[in-house]
């Protein structure tokens, strides 16, 4: 029988250690394993470093003071008005490092640490502003194959995105680490996980291995146990971003979008959905769903 | 329910802008058109409908349509596409994608991450997403609702989308930049003016040289001689009107 890894959100914070590096899963503001980026953010860690398709993941690090570094294909809540607004802060205070760079740079990054390679050519990067972003940590490769008209390839050396610690999460799990994803899109959750020391999967549903693989195609079980250390069961725990069994909460977004607005809302944004365990965090969540419901 | 008559009502700006958009993809073949916003979308689905039956479309999430529906619908699929293999389509060359754009210069650079320096922006938009691998990788077109010299200005804060002088001759990575067109609510551009620089290929009917040249921050080769914008034709507009944009969704990006 393989190792039973469920564990609660604290036996994860245990395992955060200062000036980590984190891959966050998901994309923007879909699929991200909020339940454990606010139990982050709850921590006393501190000095992290980020590698992300952002969304509001890295909106609540930046607002909560744990990100000195961060590395991203962009930042987006994908509706209305679409710009995070603590990550924006943190740009514009100059509080943060940023390493952007493509979109596509980011997969390169994720597939050469899960190869175990140093880097990997592509030729995203070229001629952009981002080789300017990386401040000489970001190098060209030349090939040693020449083309057909004699001219020689120069590339982005994309370095590998090595996480200490990668944070993901999928629809439908087993207590060993094996899951899959029920919607249109498995982003790069598996491709976090390779790249990572430690891998830490939260799950709406938990269930058997029979029922798991009973239930989704092959295809779609796009996570085995070799690459998962814990298993966190957060039902809705990617709230508000979307997952395969439920939608964006587009009302909680633009919520938390309007409270980073002034220092009051934000502090009483904190005290009701930051500072309280996740189970308090749903509940309120649910009370609020109800009071906008009876305010229309 | 009563038809709209396609061919008695005024054409409208923006159903130059949808148009020109679709003329973007003359001569496409059989990839994948990557609309980012509501005209050129419309230009792409229009292009579908008439000469390029062979572009591929998506829901703009993950999923490749097989018939050509209205915006905002969907309707059967033929394939399917998470973005892990966009990046591959991107990296194939099999594309062309219409941006949008906080800035683009007389060389086709252009901006959509921040305003300001690098490391301490004034205003944070999104990163530079995709726009340096779509630029270096396969041809790139820009849609600008509203032309401004705000947005066509001397030099862009920050290169996402690369322009046609940051080309090394000598190195081929460089070979597939391709800066297709740039269409706006006052014209339709390219980059094909002296040593790669904008030059104007046509003007939406009632606009003047003068008046793009008001809007803009450099000079655009060809403006003085520049034709006027071709009249959709009674097709386009029925499918325009009648099968694609019966809301008027067009109408609300260009007034």
């Amino acid at each position: 029988m393989a190792t039973d890894k469920t564990s609660t959100l604290d036996d994860v914070v245990a395992e955060l250690r200062d000036g980590m590096t984190i891959g966050i899963g998901g994309w923007g503001s879909r699929r991200k394993p909020m339940a454990l980026v606010r139990a982050i953010a709850r921590s006393d860690v501190k000095d992290l470093t980020v590698v992300t398709y952002g969304g509001a993941d890295l909106g609540l690090l930046c607002a909560t003071g744990k990100v000195r570094r961060a590395y991203y294909g962009f930042v987006s809540l994908d509706s209305a008005p679409f710009y995070d607004p603590w990550f924006a802060k943190a740009r514009t205070s100059g509080s943060i490092e940023a390493r952007e760079m493509d979109e596509g740079m980011v997969k390169c990054g994720l597939e050469a640490a899960a190869a175990r390679l140093p880097f990997l050519p592509i030729r995203a990067g070229l001629g952009s502003d981002v080789l300017n972003f990386w401040e000489g940590e970001l190098k060209t490769i030349e090939s040693p194959y020449a083309d057909a008209d004699g001219r020689t390839q120069t590339l982005v050396a994309m370095p590998a995105l090595k996480l200490d610690a990668a944070f993901v999460h999928l629809d439908v799990a087993d207590a060993h680490g094996n899951a899959g994803y029920t919607g249109v899109d498995p982003y790069f959750d598996d491709l976090y996980l390779a790249a990572a020391e430690r891998r830490y999967l939260e799950v709406d549903r938990l269930v058997t291995t029979e029922e798991l693989v009973a239930e989704l195609p092959n295809q779609r079980l796009i996570v085995n146990r070799m690459n998962v250390d814990r298993v966190v069961h957060a039902p809705n725990g990617a709230h508000f971003t979307f997952a395969g069994g439920y939608g964006r909460d587009e009302a909680f977004q633009r919520f938390y979008v309007e409270s980073a607005g002034s220092d009051d809302t934000w502090a009483a944004f904190t005290t009701r959905f930051l500072d309280v365990d996740e189970a308090t965090y749903q509940n309120e969540v649910t009370k609020w769903q109800a009071e906008q419901e009876e305010a229309k | 329910m009563s038809t709209p008559d396609s061919t008695n009502t005024e054409i409208t700006r923006a159903e130059y802008c949808v148009t020109a958009c679709a003329d973007i993809f003359t001569g496409a073949g059989e990839i994948m058109a990557s609309p980012m916003a509501p005209t050129p979308l419309l230009g792409a689905r229009l292009a579908r409908l008439t000469t390029e039956q062979d572009l591929l479309i998506t829901d703009g999430e993950a999923l490749i349509l097989a018939d050509t529906p209205a915006i905002g619908k969907v309707g059967p699929t033929e394939g399917w596409m998470p973005f892990r293999k966009v990046f591959d389509v991107v990296a194939s060359g099999r594309r062309h994608v219409v941006m949008g754009a906080n800035q683009i210069d007389r060389f086709g650079n252009q901006n959509l991450s921040a305003f300001g320096p690098l490391q301490h922006p004034t205003r944070q938009m999104f990163g530079v997403r995709g726009a340096p691998g779509n630029t270096i990788n396969h041809p790139t077109s820009y849609w600008v609702a509203r032309h401004s010299s705000r947005v066509f200005v001397d030099d862009v804060d920050i290169v996402s989308g690369v322009g046609f002088d940051k080309v090394d001759e000598r190195n081929p990575a460089f070979d597939s930049l391709n800066i297709h067109r740039v269409v706006t609510n006052l014209g339709v551009f390219d980059f094909n003016g002296p040593g790669h620089t904008m030059q104007a290929l046509s003007l939406h009917p009632g606009v003047t040289a003068d008046e793009v040249a008001e809007n803009t921050s450099f000079p655009i080769a060809g403006l003085d001689n520049a034709p006027v914008t071709a009249t959709p034709t009674d097709e386009q507009l029925r499918i325009i009107r009648e099968v694609l944009d019966p809301k008027g969704v067009r109408n609300r990006e260009v007034k």
